[in-house]
């Protein structure tokens, strides 16, 4: 990115888990922390992620999944990521993410793994380190 | 609000706002009101309780929220739990069931049977209830959005099997207006969910009696960000909103307010969670009967499960979430709760397992057996914080009504995300208060340890259980009447269109097996899809 453009995230809620409370409160310290933040709001399908991440030239797209189907959806998310040209970009996910899955999601192109218990400053600190 | 309820810097203050002392005495409950509204239990205003005797007379019901994979797997866990001396069922549905997508719709990949039991169709209702005698134990089922159909797919399913549905009981969640503020399940735009709401509740009314078609969860608000007090008064908004749509209909508050119940959650400060379910159930008591007219005193109960405490569990040492459950199910029988269920230790983690099932089972058993908490009615009534404190909540809980009723009702402010927006902000707070160690949390910010993997066993997703779900699903959609499918579902878009009760036409409909995803179309056709307000 260029120096003086904001960082901007598009956090979506994957699937069909309608649990925001957790993503929404990590919308709002993204924000506090100056970064320009776009929430989908629930239900997001694979496609759409791709269609906002590139519609809003996002530099981090993060996702924030509870009820499990993490896997499948972001198998299914990283082809149309790196097909809309944003395979540079920052992939995260938080969650309920169990351990065992983590290095699947990274091998994928998940770095950013956030399970619960993670620290909304942790978060914050990855993104300003890592995307750009 | 008064001045005592307004803290003063450096002061202990409950999540609900009120300022707590060092000690309290009679003169703080003559300041706070007095014991006017306290009652005898099973008297107006039932601040004590809804029955005289109440556990002396039946402990509470135990109803572990249970649902996984296909009908068959859940149907052999419920028979587990009742081995184990369950005696009530709360059944979880996955989330394309929760939606109202079929088992093979494009949409539910990756989701069937994953958050719950997998419902296409009647036949996985009769598969889900085999063998489980429905007059001994009563079934609520977790369901909001399809709501509609899942009621008429347990009324057909009952009747099919020889149940009587007038004298039926059970229990629907169906409280869709939560839904929008928190656990996200919402199909239609609001108001003709508030619409099918009226439907189920009249239809009820009129053919199932016995059968509680609402109940209205403070829960999940809760869960979202809200106060202890914001979680009932928001509650009360919202079935005050489904009364009026079924008053609305000509039915007098006496015909249905003794079918509404409550779902509440009980984490946080013991004190403060007791007070909270007395001082409720005086105020829906007078909501009741004074607002509505109501002359019927089982319009006035408040009846309500009480338990989960899923938001006050930690991810951190799961295993000390055993001994917040019991704590938490201590709550919910000093408070008078008349079903209990308990989120499980493992449940940051996994689907529970067996073992942690029967852990939550036994916690609330053994409050039975070994604590005399069944014994006398109302145990802390009369203690002057109690009281102080029943009085304080009272008062705050009617507050936060006459605001919310002030900025124009809670249909309006959730419609325009606004109740959202508020808890959703003071879920941030509690967050960094939590983070920075402010809002004291075991395991969290207090007593961490370096934890090694923790002792949960992950509850496995089987793709083959999905293949299998949509096999059989096929396999009804073959078997079926196809014309009499597509009559059954004609009738329910013309109903809809009409803006008749749609109930008759969706128990016709399930009757013919139609799935839930056919139905759904249908209503979805006519009523259109909710759009989210994105507010912060």
């Amino acid at each position: 990115m260029t120096s003086n453009k904001r960082i901007k995230i598009v956090l979506a809620k994957p699937g069909l888990d309608g649990h925001d409370q957790g993503a929404k409160v990590v919308v709002r310290a993204l924000m506090d922390a100056g970064f320009e933040v776009v929430y989908t709001g629930l239900r997001q399908t694979p496609e759409q992620v791709a269609r906002i991440a590139v519609e809003e030239d996002a530099d981090v797209i993060a996702l924030s999944s509870l009820a499990g189907a993490h896997l499948p959806f972001c198998r299914k998310l990283k082809p149309l990521l790196e097909a809309n040209g944003l395979a540079d970009k920052l992939w995260m996910i938080g969650g309920n993410i169990p351990r065992q899955d983590h290095d699947e999601l990274r091998a994928l192109g998940f770095e950013g793994v956030f399970p619960t218990g993670a620290k909304l400053d942790d978060i914050v600190n990855y993104i300003r380190e890592n995307a750009a | 609000m008064n001045d005592m309820t307004r803290p003063q810097p450096g002061a202990v203050v409950n999540e609900s706002g009120i300022e707590v002392k060092p000690l309290y005495t009679a003169a703080d409950v003559e300041a706070s009101g007095g014991l006017g509204m306290i009652g005898q239990p099973g008297e107006y205003p039932y601040t004590r309780g809804i029955h005289p005797m109440m556990y002396r007379r039946r402990p509470w019901t135990m109803r572990q929220y249970t649902g996984f994979g296909n009908a068959a797997d859940t149907n052999r866990r419920f028979k587990y739990l009742i081995a184990n001396g369950q005696t009530g069922l709360n059944v979880a549905f996955d989330l394309p069931t929760q939606i109202g997508l079929d088992s093979d719709d494009p949409l539910a990949e990756g989701e069937v049977g994953r958050v719950g039991m997998a419902v296409d169709t009647l036949e996985d209702f009769e598969t889900a209830f085999e063998g489980i005698d429905l007059d001994a134990i009563t079934v609520s089922l977790t369901i909001n959005g399809a709501a509609a159909i899942l009621i008429a797919m347990y009324l057909a399913m009952a009747e099919k099997r020889g149940y009587d549905v007038k004298k039926l009981r059970g229990t629907a969640q169906n409280d869709i207006l939560k839904e929008f503020i928190g656990r996200g399940t919402w199909i239609f735009p609001v108001e003709p969910s508030v619409k099918l709401v009226g439907d189920t509740i009249e239809y009820c009314a009129r053919h199932a009696p016995k059968y509680t078609p609402v109940s209205v969860c403070g829960y999940h608000i809760r869960e979202s960000g809200a106060t202890p007090a914001q979680e009932m008064a928001f509650a009360f908004c919202i079935a005050k909103a489904y009364a009026d749509e079924t008053i609305r209909r000509g039915l007098a508050i006496d015909e249905f307010a003794g079918r509404l119940s409550y779902n509440f959650n009980v984490f946080g400060n013991i004190f403060e969670q007791v007070a909270k379910f007395r001082a409720g159930r005086a105020l829906w008591a007078k909501i009741v009967k004074e607002h509505y007219g109501a002359t019927d005193p089982q319009s006035m109960w408040l009846r309500m499960i009480a338990g989960g405490g899923g938001g006050g569990l930690t991810f951190e040492q799961p295993e000390i979430n055993i001994v917040r459950g019991a704590y938490y199910a201590l709550i919910a029988a000093l408070s008078g709760a008349q079903t209990m269920a308990l989120c499980c230790y493992d449940e940051a983690y996994t689907i529970p397992s067996e073992y942690a099932q029967r852990i939550s089972l036994r916690t609330m058993q053994l409050l039975i057996d070994e604590m005399g908490l069944t014994e006398t009615v109302d145990p802390l009534g009369g203690s002057w914080y109690v009281e102080t404190l029943t009085n304080q909540m009272r008062a705050k809980m009617e507050e936060i009504m006459a605001d919310a009723d002030a900025r124009g009702g809670i249909v309006k402010l959730v419609a325009e995300g606004a109740v959202q927006a508020q808890v959703s902000a003071q879920a941030y707070a509690m967050q960094r208060a939590i983070e920075e160690g402010r809002f004291p949390k075991t395991g969290v910010n207090r007593h961490r340890i370096e934890e090694e993997a923790p002792h949960v066993e992950l509850h496995p997703y089987r793709e083959e259980d999905a293949r299998a779900q949509i096999a059989a699903l096929d396999r009804v959609r073959a078997r079926r009447d196809a014309g009499r499918v597509k009559q059954a579902l004609a009738q329910v878009r013309a109903d809809a269109q009409a803006g008749a009760n749609v109930m008759p036409a969706i128990v016709g409909a399930v009757k013919a097996y139609a799935t839930v995803g056919e139905i759904m179309r249908e209503l979805v056709g006519v009523y259109g899809r909710y759009r989210e307000p994105i507010r912060f």
